[in-house]
């Protein structure tokens, strides 16, 4: 126990400092999404991540978002386990046809008003996997898609500023 | 020379033909006639052989039929076993009584080139990675299929194995799950809390890979390659270049070999800690999940400022690699795990010295030494279960045949040996990163490739953080690329994980599922 509250006290806070470049992104965007989240969702914004066919490097910047310095909890930014609680559907990978009956229920089981965020190149339009008998090409050509956010795979702070600009693009 | 192919030239005199119309290869391949293919196998398992991989090819456009690959290995000899397969009659021996492992490779083989497993009682014909709303002919791999067709729905239902019995009942999960995690489905039965039956059901993040293939350049080939799982996209990238490179007969400049294994080591490092950390989790010990995190993104940080990306996608390219080591990077590489080695083994000491972990950890999810070989399993979840394969040592490629990387094997089989594995290979990493910047030759990075000749064949393996990855390509009639096979670890590892959680209670599923972690991507292709 002693050894695990000095490695707590010893690593302090991770979280990017202010001063960072980068870090200075991450809070920035941090700050304008907590408050347009406070003005949309109350202080909490919750995500139902779905891999529609990704190739899962898209999944491992999501799950970095969740790490001790990027923390998007502080945010008020919380990953759900069901469709039912989710604000938001972060769609990842090109929709594979084998996932696309799921993804369809997926987003009918996610209660109005929801937003859906297409997540890396295959997200927004296929990427390399492009259109074929196994590849329906981005999450567009499935469901409705609010917001696309590109890269291969995005990093963390790219997937807070495209989350950011849609949420800012929404009227209350 | 390959011991294996001397015994089956032996055995078979002038039935075995050496691949000839296959040059130059970079690995024996004898063709053996159909019905003695499976003669073969028989043949090889008694000389302690593992069936690596099992596939098909339809080489119509070379002005041949179908034809049928297994791929064998001792001690990092491998040998390929061909049969012609016609037209006309489009079946092959199945291998299943000898290899249990083949049942998958053969389901695979009849759902997307159509051809048929046959001689055994139990063959299992339902579909594997197709589904059961595929139409019947859709058989993606031959070359009369159109790639870019769009595919229509058909009705059928996949018949799931059943338990029955007073008390047994099923809990069917995913292919959504509750985590950040690819899709896929599982159905356990179960009795009380324990499972006596799992059934996987994958193939729902199948995109066509091997078929894409087929209409790309060899250039942008690296680059799909890099994208079959994007947490081992170095590994990926590398043997497809691998197998390429032997095709076309092109050497990497010394430097870009040793720069490919700092890649591949400074992959293993990020994801065996992610892997730690996610394993603590999911014992619930939130501070060291947080912990080891953290060491993960340090690593992706020092990637993403060195060589420009976090992964490293897109680094290895055919020939060699894209982008060079910094004048200065030797020496932040050496700072940095300097400070993570520090943290790492603090950290260890307090997962070491937890009862709560070691509670969950040890004697959690066993897979039987036996079973293990049996599987064909490879990679971690092959070493914590006794079995000493490593490609790095067994089938290494410079630098690793002049920096030998530790073998680490443990015998308790459990979710704890699979986790304590990772540590060890992590420590060995960071080892192994610091001996190859001490001597990383000087001078180029890449070689020009030259256009491979027709009807080529190019084989590669390569121990990637998972485990052995295979790759085959073959070259069509104008140069181009006419097949590409790739074995990811998961393929043979998924069937581990159906074994290894017999007996256990539902919830420590997650906990046996997060000790595997194999790739969904990597095995639906
Ligand atoms: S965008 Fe890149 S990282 Fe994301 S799923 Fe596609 S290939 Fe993988």
């Amino acid at each position: 126990m002693l050894r695990i509250l000095h490695q707590i006290f010893r690593t302090g806070v991770v979280t990017e400092p202010l001063t960072d470049e980068v870090e200075a992104e991450v809070v920035m965007v941090g700050a304008r999404l907590e408050e347009a989240i406070r003005r949309r969702f109350s202080r909490s914004l919750v995500i139902r991540q779905v891999d529609a066919g990704s190739c899962n490097g898209c999944e491992l910047e999501i799950i970095a978002m969740n790490n001790p310095v990027y923390n998007c909890e502080r945010f008020g930014i919380h990953f759900t386990a069901s469709p039912r609680f989710a604000d938001m559907l972060l769609v990842t990978g090109p929709v594979s046809h084998n996932m696309e009956i799921a993804l369809k229920r997926t987003y009918d089981a996610t209660p109005d008003p929801k937003l859906v965020v297409a997540v890396g190149d295959c997200g927004c339009n296929g990427g390399i996997f492009g259109e074929s008998y196994a590849s329906l090409g981005g999450v567009g050509s499935v469901i409705p898609v609010d917001a696309c956010i590109p890269g291969c795979p995005p990093s963390p702070v790219d997937l807070l500023n495209g989350i950011l600009a849609l949420i800012d693009g929404q009227r209350v | 020379m390959s011991a294996m192919r001397d015994i089956i030239t032996t055995h078979f005199g002038a039935d075995a033909v050496p691949g000839a119309v296959l040059s130059p290869v970079t690995v024996s391949a004898l063709h053996l006639p159909r019905e003695r293919f499976e003669e073969a196998a028989s043949v090889l398992k008694k000389a302690g052989a593992r069936l690596a991989a099992h596939w098909a090819v339809d080489e119509t456009l070379l002005g041949r039929a179908f034809a049928v690959y297994a791929c064998y290995v001792v001690a990092g000899d491998y040998l390929l076993v061909r049969c012609a397969v016609p037209l006309d009659d489009p079946t092959f021996p199945s291998l299943t009584k000898k290899y249990i492992p083949a049942f998958r490779f053969e389901r695979q083989i009849e759902s997307l080139m159509g051809l048929v497993p046959t001689g055994h009682v139990h063959s299992d014909h339902r579909p594997w990675i197709k589904f059961e709303d595929w139409p019947a002919d859709a058989w993606p791999l031959r070359k009369g299929f159109d790639g870019a067709q769009k595919l229509p729905r058909v009705p059928g239902e996949y018949p799931w194995a059943r338990a029955t019995g007073e008390g047994v009942y099923e809990i069917p999960v995913g292919p959504v799950h509750a985590g950040i995690i690819e899709p896929g489905h599982f159905r356990f039965q179960a009795m009380g809390e324990d499972i006596i039956n799992l059934e996987e059901r994958l193939g729902y993040v199948h995109k066509g890979i091997e078929k894409r293939f087929e209409s790309l350049s060899w250039e942008d080939g690296a680059r799909l390659a890099g994208r079959v799982s994007g947490d081992s996209t170095v590994a990926h990238a590398l043997t497809y270049c691998r197998a390429l490179e032997g095709l076309c007969g092109c050497q990497p400049p010394p430097r870009a070999h040793w720069l490919r294994a700092l890649f591949l080591e400074r992959e293993r490092l990020a994801n065996h800690l992610g892997d730690i950390a996610a394993i603590a989790n999911d014992a619930a010990f939130a501070f060291l999940f947080y912990q080891f995190t953290r060491l993960k993104e340090t690593i992706l940080r020092t990637n993403r400022r060195l060589f420009g990306h976090r992964y490293l996608m897109d680094r290895i390219v055919a020939g060699g690699v894209s982008v060079d080591l910094p004048f200065d990077g030797a020496e932040l590489i050496r700072t940095e795990l300097d400070e993570l080695l520090t943290e790492f083994e603090r950290l260890i000491t307090i997962y070491d010295l937890s009862p709560s972990l070691e509670d969950r950890l040890r004697t959690t999810g066993i897979l039987k030494a036996e079973l293990a070989r049996d599987l064909g399993t490879v990679g971690f979840v092959a070493r914590a279960s006794g079995q000493a394969l490593d490609c790095r040592i067994q089938a290494p490629f410079p630098p690793y045949d002049q920096i030998r990387p530790r073998l680490v094997v443990l015998d308790s089989c459990d979710v704890h040996a699979r986790a304590w594995v990772r540590i060890e290979e992590v420590r060995d990493s960071c080892r192994l990163i610091r001996e190859f910047l001490t001597r990383l030759p000087s001078g180029d990075i890449k070689s020009t490739l030259q256009q491979p000749t027709p009807d080529s064949c190019g084989f590669a393996v390569v121990e990637g953080w998972r485990g052995e990855i295979i790759y085959w390509l073959q070259s069509g009639p104008s140069g181009e690329i006419n097949r590409c096979m790739i074995r990811d670890p998961s393929s043979v590892n998924w069937l581990g994980l159906e074994q290894a959680v017999l007996g256990n209670i539902v919830p420590d599923f997650p906990l046996c599922n997060k000790s595997f972690n194999q790739s969904y991507s990597g095995h639906d292709l």
